[in-house]
């Protein structure tokens, strides 16, 4: 058997293309993020899959010197032949003779190519470019949690946080300081003894055997060199962060508001799961009265009746009464409303909001108006009160969502960073 | 046991288990252990792991590397049988073409070919250091583009090493420096022209990467050692390329008689020796011209037919083969075949071993086709027909007859320093749009105007 050798290459770090891809994505970002943005109008983002992208271009073009296929004279063997002899001809483009397939193989380099990217991916170029507004990492600073991290080493601790390479290192260096004198030493005996009388021999001998002992008896390892891991509690920003999606569910929003909302709420909701560590969601839906409810009923569920607007926001003031201290937790709100309300709630409405959005890192109000009835003109009575806290408020964003091909491009604009400062 | 049955005289194996991950990324980077880093390797990656991921390719069982030791990779989720046939077609078939073939032996150092990488990939991630992505990301885009062009069809190479390189580098980089001398702005000037404007090039150059390296006058060092690498890729690769036919062949010669003598001897149950069949018959089929999966001549299924029917012709030969194989009748074919692998490429494999009987039994035609009018059937497999297939089939893989044949001509020295590269036509083929492109990256690496002329030196466009 010749010689050979095997080896396990499977527990090697996987990914070796990774900065080969990253290279690649970022050539073709322009394409990919028009494709992305493109796509995100029609798509379900929720949607936990990639994308497949199709782009064509100079940009990722591979040309090198070579035949056009369809021109000049090709001598072609090929194999399979059952009927044909010398002098047949055989019909251009017919379909039983199999050529077909030879066109396509030419390799111009001018088809799309196509290739997915990963939900990752996806999230990262539709976010790209945009950020939480400043002001929230001041009051992200102010809500602090520890965690536990590595500083350093320490000359005393549990057996379990002992750092062996750091403590044989230690007793390596003390041996070699401790022996060396006592090495060198006996050395220069040794040499005296060649020289030595016989009686300066015996005293000579015994110094060196005394010396020896010593250097037997320097301790393998000592308790000096043990090294511990040291932890310390660091302080590390918040970040966890619940996300309120409070939607007015009477018999005046009809599915395709609805529709537009949600894609709302989940682009938030995604964008701050890339933002946080840990987010929750928490539901909140009302007509005249306001509940907590699930995904399901939150989109789906329809209810007849009037609107009061109090209701919800001081749903999600107590809510976040129970559950989510400020402290703890980064409070963002979007509320999804046609704008209607009883008159005689707008003074509810104001109340509830002046608790409610200081608590909040982010305040978004998105009045949902189907194209086909929307007027710029309008006033509606939540509106109202909204503009009149735009002006005490700085983390309260106010967006009008007319149709489905909005909802993103209105979001960019929320999140943009040149809007950092907020207006 | 069974290799020195069939002679074969191979590097040390070393064999590499790896998951498909990982086999994915040997394919992005063309199976090379080290790669320098580029978008199009990204390119690539992202196409095949699309395929795979979507279930529309499968993936190779093994990788082989013309390196010394010879690395194979192994698919950890192989069966054993396919891994001993994997074994037998890659460390002992394609070991023996790698250590064997005159056209591995005279362009490829496989003892150094993994240190030059390595060196290639440390240069080119200093470069981006020192230079910027996009200054390294753009002259390799341009260098890519002419890799095929970088060739040394006619010459013989240098060894390469990572010592020797890097020293010669060091060397080169000295050399350029020393060029920096004010003393030389002293020298008079003699103020006689020259009486003849001597042409700049002696003959025309057929490695266009090459003279690029040596002469651009406006790439910098840097650029220049770039070059060089990419060159030497090339290079390493030319070799696999003239004998995938040869080197399939062979590979699968080898694990067909293996397998079977392991079979006979008694260490290969019934059962593997049925998955092994299943394996091999699919590996090597060959679907006609008409049918659906056609996709052009396999060359696993050509090559392992030619070196079956040389050991036929040294075995049970015909009054055919006679007449014209007469060297090959009663010799022993296990010589016959060494022989085969040793002296070879495909072109001249075919043209010196496809038999009269190999045609029939793959009923190939030839077909002319000017592109233009119906398809015409010039032969066919019988005794007439031999000879024409043979030499068309051989000529199908010349290099000039699947990649355009370009040289740099001229350079017009004492006035604009335009480059002139020739394409030398045959048969009315024509260069593909592509081309244009390509005229702009030469254009990029040399600096001044570019022209690319037919061979009676008009103007050629695409």
């Amino acid at each position: 058997m010749a010689d050979y050798t095997i080896i396990d290459r499977r527990v090697n770090p996987k990914g070796k293309n990774l900065s080969n891809r990253q290279r690649f994505l970022e050539r073709t970002k322009q394409w990919v993020k028009k494709k992305v943005r493109e796509r995100s109008v029609n798509r379900d983002i929720g949607a936990t899959g990639g994308e497949d992208i199709s782009i064509s271009g100079d940009d990722i073009a591979e040309p090198t010197f070579d035949y056009d296929r369809h021109k000049g004279t090709w001598d072609r063997v090929l194999p399979g032949n059952k009927e044909f002899v010398p002098g047949d001809k055989i019909k251009r483009g017919g379909e039983g003779d199999g050529k077909g397939k030879k066109a396509s193989d030419s390799g111009d380099g001018e088809d799309d190519f196509v290739f997915s990217i990963s939900k990752e991916e996806y999230l990262d170029i539709l976010f790209d470019d945009l950020e939480l507004p400043d002001l929230i990492k001041e009051s992200e600073n102010a809500a602090v949690t520890f965690e536990r991290k590595r500083t350093g080493f320490s000359t005393s601790g549990s057996p379990n946080n002992l750092d062996l390479e750091r403590s044989l290192k230690n007793a390596l260096g003390r041996k070699i300081a401790l022996g060396l004198p006592l090495d060198r030493k006996i050395k220069e005996l040794e040499a005296q003894l060649l020289l030595a009388t016989e009686e300066e021999k015996v005293s000579i001998e015994l110094e060196i055997s005394s010396l020896r002992k010593r250097r037997l008896a320097i301790a393998y390892i000592d308790q000096v060199d043990v090294r511990y891991k040291r932890h310390t509690m660091m302080p590390v920003p918040n970040s966890q962060a619940v996300v309120f999606c409070l939607m007015d569910v009477s018999g005046s929003m009809g599915q395709g508001e609805k529709e537009t909302a949600k894609r709302f709420f989940l682009l938030l909701y995604l964008f701050l799961q890339r933002k946080y560590t840990k987010v929750d969601i928490v539901f909140v839906r009302h007509t005249t009265d306001a509940s907590e409810c699930t995904e399901h009923e939150f989109f789906y569920g329809q209810e007849s009746g009037g609107t009061m607007v109090s209701t919800g926001v001081k749903c999600v003031n107590d809510i976040v009464q129970d559950r989510y201290p400020i402290d703890a937790w980064n409070i963002y709100c979007v509320q999804a409303s046609d704008g209607d309300n009883f008159d005689h709630d707008n003074a509810a409405l104001r109340n509830e909001l002046e608790l409610l959005i200081p608590k909040c890192q982010y305040y978004v109000y998105n009045e949902v108006l189907q194209s086909t009835t929307y007027n710029s003109n309008r006033k509606t009575n939540v509106f109202d009160v909204m503009v009149k806290l735009k002006d005490e408020y700085h983390n309260l964003s106010i967006v009008n969502i007319g149709s489905v091909e909005d909802v993103v491009p209105t979001f960019r604009e929320i999140f943009s960073k040149k809007d950092k400062h907020g207006k | 046991m069974i290799a020195p049955e069939l002679k074969l005289d191979i590097y040390p194996n070393q064999l590499e288990v790896i998951t498909s991950e990982q086999m994915l990324d040997a394919y992005a980077s063309v199976g090379l252990p080290v790669m320098y880093k580029h978008w199009s390797f990204g390119k690539q990656f992202s196409r095949e792991s699309d395929l795979y991921r979507k279930g529309k390719r499968g993936l190779a069982y093994e990788m082989v590397l013309n390196t010394n030791p010879c690395i194979n990779f192994l698919m950890e989720e192989n069966s054993a049988t396919t891994q001993v046939l994997v074994l037998a077609h890659a460390a002992y078939g394609h070991n023996h073409v790698f250590k064997n073939n005159y056209m591995f032996k005279q362009w490829t150092d496989a003892g150094n070919i993994v240190d030059y990488l390595i060196f290639a990939r440390n240069f080119i991630t200093e470069c981006e250091e020192k230079y910027g992505f996009d200054k390294v990301e753009t002259t390799l885009d341009a260098v890519h583009a002419l890799m095929n062009f970088g060739v040394d069809r006619y010459n013989r190479p240098g060894k390469l090493s990572f010592a020797k390189e890097q020293e010669k580098q060091e060397e080169r980089k000295k050399y350029l420096q020393e060029q920096v001398n004010e003393l030389w702005k002293t020298v008079p000037v003699t103020k006689a022209a020259p009486a003849e404007p001597k042409k700049f090039l002696k003959e025309p150059e057929e490695n266009i990467l090459y003279f690029l390296e040596k002469k651009s006058p406006k790439l910098e060092t840097w650029q220049r050692e770039i070059i060089r690498i990419v060159r030497k890729v090339a290079q390493y690769f030319e070799p696999q390329r003239c004998t995938k036919v040869l080197n399939e062949g062979w590979a699968s010669f080898t694990h067909y008689y293996m397998m079977n003598r392991l079979w006979d001897k008694g260490l290969l149950s019934d059962g593997a020796m049925l998955e092994f069949c299943q394996l091999h018959s699919g590996v090597l089929y060959q679907p006609g011209f008409d049918s659906n999966y056609y996709s052009g001549m396999n060359p696993y299924y050509l090559g392992f037919e030619i070196f079956a029917e040389i050991r036929r012709m040294c075995e049970k030969p015909t009054d055919e083969d006679a007449e014209y194989f007469p060297d090959l009748v009663g010799t022993p074919w296990v010589d016959a075949c060494i022989d085969a692998v040793a002296n070879y490429r495909d072109e001249s494999f075919i043209r010196q071993f496809l038999t009269p009987n190999l045609c029939r039994k793959m009923g190939l035609f030839l077909l002319d086709d000017d592109s233009k009018s119906d398809y015409n059937v010039k032969a066919i497999h019988d005794a007439s027909g031999y000879k024409k297939i043979k030499k068309a089939l051989a000529d199908q893989y010349l290099t000039e007859n699947y990649m355009p044949k370009i040289e740099i001509v001229d350079v017009d020295h004492y006035g604009s320093r335009k480059l002139t590269l020739m394409f030398y036509e045959t048969n009315g083929k024509a260069l593909s749009k592509q081309t244009t492109k390509v005229m702009k990256y030469v254009e990029q690496l040399w600096g001044f105007p570019v022209a690319l002329v037919d061979q009676n030196s008009k103007p050629y466009s695409v």
